[in-house]
């Protein structure tokens, strides 16, 4: 018999690199494919060059998590086959198609672990798309992995636990935070109190946040809406409704957004069946506790399969890989698998605290002027999309996308898809979950028109 | 004005490049996206109304950071390490083709 082809990971942050150490204490060498120069991930990002801060400087409280799995990583060496700064852009019939340097390579593969994290979720506002506007994502990677603030006073708007976490960095770093702005009420809050036995030094930590930002003069505002951003080129101002007025703080740089959204194009390409998760509000690849999808030899980790955070991340990485392992015939601990669901399982408990004390706006999806862009990429409005679903009687989302050409654009409904489903269940009064989901395509993200160069990579003729 | 405002690294290696012609100094470490909204305050231009853009998500998702080299070819700001040498423009005026 042939020797079996390596399995592939899809992603270097927490859940990956957990999965790749376990797949490589077993003798099996996997391919591990990350887009990033480095490993790590989102929370765990490295900087492309040194820059005189240290891991506490840069990750905080995370800092030792941060370290172990940088380490551990690093000390596997040649017994994974590491691929950075590399795509992977499309998967079909077990084999993968993987872009690095402008040179494509078809690897097959026999196991595939998809840890792909996650990105902001997003509604669109009036004058997002200015520049100074950024996700409360894209202000944290400018400040831990670049050294910049994109502001001099600058405002967090939005929901999440990101929120009050990056305008505290911000604060740390010496920038004025002007204002943080939080779409749930304080009711929403009270839910923090369930987290509190659950995870009591994270919810501390977040408490002593929201303390020290007071202390610091910045105001921490509940409850608001209609948010908009006005400026000339530039972020000038954000407007606001809260308790029944309209504000105005004066900014120079906005951090915006509402929770994450999980990248499950991979799975969609890899055949996983999908179902509308209520928590996340999203279509989510089906998984069991062991990370098993829908297909077999497909298993899924960390924030691309659900929004679950860091540490969940790495239990799930773990745990994905001791099922192939098993699935694949190999000594695997049955024992450690059962500890990791456990774990897995507290996460969740916490997981559902924390989304209803920072939930999503929902709410504000009814409210989305017409002038605000929904689509960047393609530069379509809230109202043209309002205007396509009442003239075609548009109640599905692949139909939505054929119409308008949402989600057609370059970012292939990354920031817009989350958002127009919304938008389309309210204009047509139905659920969420019954709109539908667009259905991912290849290549997942661009990539160059003339990629000349193919490597083909498999040993033999795929599985299937 | 630029848009983004150096904390850290201000004294590592000069990486010399050019804005729409001008020359800039970037420094070691920084991407593409970096180097541009530290001197100034846009990217790049939409297709369809010309308004500014300047990234959003900072970590290859939106897309909204591709910009030109004066070669013509288009990179991703975000996820680009500055080169030594790059011409970037941010213009659509001053892009041909
Ligand atoms: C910008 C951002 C900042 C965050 N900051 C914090 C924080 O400070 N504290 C906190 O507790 N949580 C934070 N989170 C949440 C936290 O990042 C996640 O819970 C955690 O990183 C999830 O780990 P993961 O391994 O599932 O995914 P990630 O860490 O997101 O890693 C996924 C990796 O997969 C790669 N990838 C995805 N698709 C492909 C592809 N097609 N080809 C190649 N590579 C691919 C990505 O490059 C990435 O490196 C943040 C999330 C985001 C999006």
């Amino acid at each position: 018999m042939a020797e079996r082809a390596p399995p592939l990971i899809v992603g270097a942050g927490p859940a990956g690199i957990r999965a790749a150490a376990t797949l490589a204490a077993a003798g099996l060498r996997p391919v591990v494919v990350d887009e990033g120069h480095a490993c790590g991930g989102q929370i765990y990002r490295q900087p492309l060059a040194q820059d005189g801060r240290d891991d506490r400087a840069r990750y905080g409280s995370e800092a030792g998590k941060a370290a172990l799995l940088h380490r551990d990583f690093a000390a596997l060496g040649p017994d994974v086959d590491y691929r950075p700064n590399t795509l992977l852009w499309n998967l079909r019939d077990g084999t993968a198609d993987v872009l690095r340097d402008g040179v494509n390579h078809r690897v097959g593969y026999d196991g595939l672990i998809l840890a792909t994290g996650a990105t902001d979720r997003v509604l669109p506002i009036p004058g997002w798309t200015l520049p100074g506007v950024f996700t409360l994502g894209g202000a944290q990677i400018a400040l831990k992995a670049q050294g910049c603030a994109i502001g001099r006073r600058v405002v967090f708007a939005g929901s999440g636990p990101l929120l009050y976490l990056v305008a505290w960095q911000y604060m740390k770093a010496g920038v004025e935070v002007a204002a943080v702005l939080d779409a749930a009420p304080l009711s929403a809050k009270l839910n923090l109190l369930r987290a509190l036995p659950l995870a009591p030094d994270i919810v501390l930590r977040g408490l002593r946040m929201v303390a020290a930002l007071g202390l610091a003069g910045t105001r921490v505002q509940l409850g608001v809406s209609s948010l908009r951003i006005e400026g000339k080129d530039k972020v000038s101002r954000i407007v606001y409704q809260s308790g029944g007025r309209e504000h105005r703080i004066a900014c120079d740089g906005v951090a915006y957004g509402l929770n994450l959204r999980s990248e499950t194009q991979a799975a969609d390409l890899a055949g996983c069946a999908f179902r509308f998760d209520p928590r996340d509000r999203a279509h989510l690849p089906l998984r069991e506790a062991s990370g098993r999808s829908s297909v077999a030899g497909v298993y899924l980790a960390g924030d691309g399969a659900r929004i679950a955070g860091a540490d969940a991340a790495e239990a799930a990485g773990e745990r994905a890989a001791l099922a192939l392992l098993e699935d694949r015939g190999l000594p695997h601990d049955a024992a450690r698998a059962a500890a990791l669901e456990l774990r897995l399982a507290k996460i969740d408990r916490l997981r559902g605290a924390l989304e209803a004390a920072f939930p999503f706006p929902a709410h504000w999806a009814a409210e989305i002027a017409d002038d605000a862009l929904l689509c960047r990429c393609e530069e379509i409005s809230a109202g043209e999309a309002r205007r396509a679903i009442g003239d075609y009687v548009l109640t599905e989302m692949n139909r939505l996308k054929a119409i308008t050409r949402i989600g057609m654009g370059r970012c292939q409904g990354r920031m817009c898809a989350a958002a127009a489903a919304e938008l389309l269940a309210v204009q047509t009064q139905r659920d969420i979950g019954a709109v539908g989901r667009l259905r991912a395509q290849a290549p997942i993200k661009p990539i160059p028109l003339d990629v000349s160069l193919s490597v083909d990579e498999r040993q033999h003729d795929p599985a299937h | 004005m630029p848009l983004l405002h150096r904390l850290v690294r201000q004294d590592s290696a000069v990486v010399p490049f050019t804005i729409d012609g001008v020359p800039c100094n970037g420094r070691a470490g920084d991407t593409v996206l970096t180097a541009v909204l530290c001197h100034v305050e846009q990217l790049r231009e939409t297709e369809f109304s010309g308004a500014a853009r300047a990234g959003f998500c900072q970590m290859g998702a939106c897309q909204d950071c591709w910009v030109q080299l004066a070669a013509g070819e288009r990179l991703r700001a975000c996820t680009t390490e500055l080169a030594e040498g790059m011409h970037i423009v941010t213009q659509r005026g001053l892009r041909h083709g």
